[in-house]
């Protein structure tokens, strides 16, 4: 483990307990300075907790959480250098949008200069583009300018860590996409950490630098998004980062073969040593390739083609081994394929992972 | 149908609205209206014996609904973090305290006052120095603490209301912008709670402005407005006591409806 003196955030053996349910346990994770995190999981696998511990509202039942290389069980959120975009943006609904956002430096002791506060709610306004909205009150704004004021609430402190609690949930699709190029160019502007909470694989992988996956409170993997993506650690991130298709197989022991339950033998892929036995292969929808004419790894008949645009999904059921999702691109397909048309389904066995049954 | 409801209204409104009728009575006679005057309003006001009783009422009223709002507020606030077994605990027993009957309250009140004095008066007596020592009894403190207790669980009940919709996040995010905790309570919680402890206030007013019967256990020698009408009614139904049931209701009505408005929810709220 890298010293904590480089991270900003770390975890050392942290778990989280609720009388007798464990919320997370043996948390190990370590954010860089200056990066953009993402903890990725479904609905109660403990992101928020972790969240939760960093900003202070709840303490670790075991292990210790350290910010900037500061140990902080015990600390109170208050006296944490870090602040939190709240998922439903927890705005003061008394206060207006300037006594919103320079809440924190009024706060902050020593107190800044009354000038300076202004100063720097100004910018920070003006960073979120809600320059000449500060004495609107809050329930005047929509549901995407609040979230900008929570944003701004937040980094007008210039906080080691900006925490982010699923902060676009609440948003359509569009001015999500839309805010999440501009946290993007936010956080490279500021040059602070941020960790984002989002049970979203596509806004994980598209924001951060790296993405820890959870599951059942534990981290899983924790890598570059690209390198989550292509070498998932295990069947449940190749589950949840993504789409794939799993296929039963078995694994011959030695130079081996992987047999796959229809009977269809492939050679091993490089990656996949040391497995043998029952055994589950994955492989994602775009590493398959749709073939009319010639051999063929597996044989199938399409059955469903959802058109999305640049790209097409199609469902073929393979016999023996169920439906399998591909995904075409456009550019290499000159004519769509028909449902109840039988077709070869080819793939490079480098491209299939391989997880113990 | 209709006939019917008219007549459950005409029976709860006729005798109030008469009452209010014949406070401008110009005569003596409360079956026949003689002419508009003011004049038993002037009569009642200058007379010492009600002035001294409302100026009662009003001094125990808006200490004990002081009080009740300090304490139920307190009450509210330390609710929200006791287990939900807990709380439910305490609803209940809030909630019991508000529909136990006034007669009840007023005689256990009286008994367990009676028990508690003649335990400290002696004690007092034995360890005062002087020759003169005090002694409790009942009076202005006794039914300040009937009416505050009872008031106290109502102030908690409303205050308590509020504080529910206000949600955790605010307080966090309060705590998260490096605001020690009573510095979120100045500046978040009670701004936000403050229209519902108002509301209490005048509730807890009115109810102990109005209240006859626990009053009347443990008054002692003291008079509030609603014994003093009592009392006065042995004597007949005057206008001059029309004029004084008029003055309270309109009080009381203004107070209730201030507290309405102040516990309507704003229609604005924060989130979506």
């Amino acid at each position: 483990m890298t010293s904590a003196s480089t991270n900003d955030i770390e975890f050392r053996s942290v778990a989280k307990r609720y009388g007798s349910v464990t919320a997370v346990s043996d948390i190990n994770l370590a954010v860089p300075q200056g990066a953009f995190v993402a903890l990725l999981g479904p609905s109660g696998c403990g992101k928020t907790t972790c969240l939760r511990m960093i900003g202070g509202f709840e303490q670790p039942s075991e292990g210790m959480v350290y910010i900037g290389g500061q140990p902080m069980n015990g600390v109170p959120a208050y006296r944490r250098p870090v602040n939190m975009v709240f998922q439903q943006y927890a705005l003061f609904p008394h206060l207006d949008v300037e006594q919103n956002v320079a809440y924190g430096l009024k706060q902050m002791r020593p107190r800044a200069a009354t000038a300076e506060i202004v100063r720097r709610t100004q910018e920070a306004l003006e960073m979120v583009r809600l320059g000449g909205f500060g004495k609107r009150r809050i329930h005047e704004m929509s549901g995407g300018q609040q979230q900008r004021v929570a944003l701004a609430r937040a980094i007008v402190n210039k906080p080691k860590v900006l925490l982010l609690d699923e902060p676009l949930a609440a948003l359509d699709k569009k001015l999500r996409t839309a805010m999440q190029i501009e946290l993007q160019s936010l956080q490279r502007e500021l040059g602070i950490t941020f960790l984002l909470v989002t049970h979203d694989q596509e806004e994980a992988l598209s924001m951060s630098d790296l993405v820890c996956v959870m599951s059942t409170g534990r981290v899983v993997q924790m890598g570059p998004p690209q390198e989550i993506y292509d070498r998932p650690a295990s069947l449940f991130v190749a589950d949840f980062v993504g789409k794939t298709n799993r296929i039963a197989a078995t694994i011959e022991p030695g130079a081996g073969s992987v047999r796959l339950a229809n009977g269809v033998g492939l050679s091993k892929p490089a990656r996949a040593n040391g497995t043998v036995g029952a055994a589950m292969v994955a492989v994602r929808p775009e590493a398959i390739s749709l073939v009319r004419n010639g051999t063929a790894t597996l044989q199938g008949t399409v059955t469903h083609r959802m058109f999305l645009g640049s790209t097409v999904e199609y469902s073929v059921e393979v016999e023996g081994l169920g439906d399998f999702l591909v995904t075409a691109d456009r550019r290499n397909e000159s004519e769509l394929a028909e449902p109840g048309e039988r077709i070869g389904l080819n793939f490079d066995p480098n491209a299939m992972h391989v997880f113990p049954a | 149908m209709r006939a019917f409801i008219s007549s459950v209204y005409l029976f709860l409104y006729a005798p109030i609205a008469l009452v209010v009728l014949f406070s401008f009575n110009a005569g003596r006679n409360a079956s026949e209206f003689t002419g508009f005057s003011t004049a038993w309003y002037a009569k009642a006001l200058s007379n010492t014996f009600l002035v001294s009783a409302l100026q009662n009422s009003l001094i125990i009223a808006f200490t004990s609904a002081a009080l009740a709002a300090v304490f139920g507020t307190m009450a509210a606030l330390g609710m929200e973090r006791l287990s939900s077994r807990m709380r439910a605990l305490f609803d209940a027993l809030f909630a019991a305290a508000i529909v136990v009957p006034g007669v009840v309250i007023g005689i256990a009140t009286l008994v367990a006052l009676v028990a508690v004095f003649s335990f400290v008066n002696p004690t007092i007596a034995a360890l005062w120095p002087g020759d003169q020592p005090p002694r409790l009894g009942l009076g202005y403190g006794s039914i300040i603490a009937a009416h505050g207790l009872f008031s106290m669980a109502l102030v908690a009940m409303i205050v308590k209301a509020r504080i529910a919709s206000l949600g955790r996040d605010i307080v966090e995010a309060s705590s998260d912008l490096y605001a020690t905790p009573l510095t979120t309570f100045r500046l978040i919680v009670l701004p936000q709670i403050l229209p519902s402890i108002l509301a209490g206030f005048l509730l807890a007013f009115t109810f102990s402005f109005d209240d006859f019967i626990i009053a009347f256990f443990v008054a002692g020698s003291k008079t509030t407005l609603p014994i003093y009408v009592f009392a006065s009614i042995r004597r007949g139904v005057t206008p001059e006591i029309n004029a004084i049931a008029t003055l309270v209701l309109v009080a009381s009505l203004l107070l209730i409806l201030t507290a309405r408005v102040l516990m309507r929810e704003k229609k604005s709220k924060s989130g979506e």
